[in-house]
């Protein structure tokens, strides 16, 4: 009941990760400057785009959480920004092979986009820590969507931060508007871009899925003990001595 | 409201002037980082961008013993009981709280800076002052409005003295940008390559920004 629509999902973004390795690898290209290292631009750009764009969706959902007091917008704001946190390592880690590749270090501080990303990054790590420190799941529901919330009216204002403070005489090497970019790289661009979110999606709502059915599985489990122990009782065990409450609030 | 903020204001800087908490053990904490700079820089006299730094980087480490503090009082006392079963608007506890931090801040740097100014500046401090003077409230401003909900948000968790500074300095980060850049020529004579409008700016929009978000979610941080 909750996985559906899950099977033509994850068909769906296997074949459209498909096509856009075959476009990848054997359409699109080799950058002139770049060359072959060029290529990781095609998974390192989609990922960034689509892990803020995560972020994003988290708070929004968090903002739907708290509007409307329903617990599983609760759980689909942190299964995004769950999800967005394990993308997020990926991004970290591509941008910096690109960078070692085609500026020969690991990390380069004078390149906005990867900088930014770092100090969201660093801020979204304490989403977990924040959440699973507080007790009560109503109040560690509400906490962290107003943790989302405030994070992501900080990933914009933080990019035009960093982004000032870069001296503009630095040269951008590949400008990711498009606007200097051949169609052929613009469309294997736009396909992968489609396969990551498809991705995305599709693991969004897999965990959100498995989620569920765990919830569900504990439900069931906690009904049939409390039959089987009416059962028990019903057939002749000790009954309680008189003036006891009853072991579980099910038994009435 | 703005009543009602007064009171709480009034009663946080009570209880601040008894028990001295916050502020002096900011002023004591910023001078030891001086002192620790000095050692690790290795440098007797700082001008330019390392000056603007330690500076704006001592001030921000600085805001979180405070923000630590804000609401612990509230919380072992159960003071934060008596605040929400007042019938009050939830909005001018965060406007207390922001302004008590606010105040915390500029006493602060009323002891800090001048004390960056005579162990560590190498250049006049007295000639660029007013312009620093107005960056530096204007960063307390966001400084105030994102410590308090971040101090809301994490009185409540397990781990608090943890999550308050993991939180906080990411959120901090751009203070720290326009705050470092602003200052930066001010403390080396060279006034040609100010843009100090596009920090001034950047600075105010993170204000708004905050303050609005502030305002707009601190009332589910204290719903019970």
């Amino acid at each position: 009941m909750y996985g559906k629509g899950l099977r033509p999902l994850s068909i769906a973004s296997a074949a459209a990760l498909g096509t856009a390795i075959g476009l990848v690898f054997f359409y699109a290209p080799l950058d002139a400057d770049q060359g072959f290292i060029q290529k990781i631009f095609y998974i390192h750009v989609p990922l960034a785009i689509v892990t803020l764009g995560g972020f994003i969706a988290g708070g929004l959902m968090g903002i739907k959480y708290l509007r409307t007091g329903d617990r599983s917008w609760d759980m689909r704001s942190y299964v995004a920004i769950h999800l967005s946190i394990v993308l997020a390592v990926a991004v970290l880690i591509t941008g910096a092979i690109w960078a070692k590749a085609s500026w020969g270090h690991w990390w380069v501080w004078d390149e906005p986009t990867l900088v930014s990303f770092l100090i969201i990054f660093l801020l979204y790590c304490c989403y977990q820590p924040l959440r699973f420190s507080i007790e009560d799941p109503d109040r560690q529901a509400r906490y962290a969507a107003v943790f989302a919330i405030i994070a992501g009216a900080f990933v914009p204002l933080n990019f035009v931060a960093v982004r000032l403070a870069q001296s503009f005489s630095h040269p951008r090497v590949l400008s990711t508007t498009g606007g200097n970019m051949p169609g052929s790289m613009r469309l294997t661009f736009y396909v992968s871009l489609l396969a990551i979110a498809l991705l995305y999606v599709t693991l969004w709502k897999l965990e959100l899925t498995s989620k569920n059915a765990s919830i569900q599985l504990k439900r069931l489990r906690v009904r049939l003990e409390g039959v089987l122990e009416e059962q028990h009782s019903a057939a002749g065990a000790p009954a309680p001595p008189v003036g006891t409450v009853p072991a579980s609030p099910r038994d009435s | 409201m703005i009543g009602t903020a007064w009171t709480i204001l009034r009663k946080d800087l009570q209880i601040e002037l008894r028990t001295k908490e916050s502020v002096p053990a900011m002023a004591l904490f910023s001078v030891t980082v001086f002192v620790l700079f000095h050692f690790g820089l290795q440098r007797n006299e700082l001008e330019g961008d390392l000056a603007a730094g330690v500076l704006w980087v001592t001030l921000i480490l600085a805001t979180v013993l405070a923000v630590n503090r804000l609401f612990v009082t509230e919380r072992e006392q159960g003071g934060i009981d008596g605040l929400l079963l007042a019938p009050i608007d939830r909005t001018s506890v965060f406007i207390a709280k922001a302004g008590a931090l606010f105040l915390y801040l500029v006493l602060l740097e009323l002891v800090a800076v001048p004390a960056f100014g005579i162990l560590l500046l190498g250049p006049d401090l007295f000639k660029p002052l007013p312009t620093l003077i107005l960056l530096l409230l204007l960063a307390d401003v966001g400084l105030a409005a994102v410590g308090a909900l971040v101090s809301a948000l994490a009185v409540e968790t397990r781990a608090r003295d943890l999550i308050v500074p993991l939180l906080l300095l990411p959120l901090l980060v751009p203070v720290a940008i326009a705050g470092a850049q602003a200052t930066e020529p001010l403390f080396s004579g060279n006034q040609a390559a100010h843009e100090l409008g596009k920090w001034v700016g950047l600075l105010g929009l993170y204000d708004m920004v905050f303050l609005l978000v502030s305002i707009a979610v601190f009332d589910f941080l204290l719903e019970d």
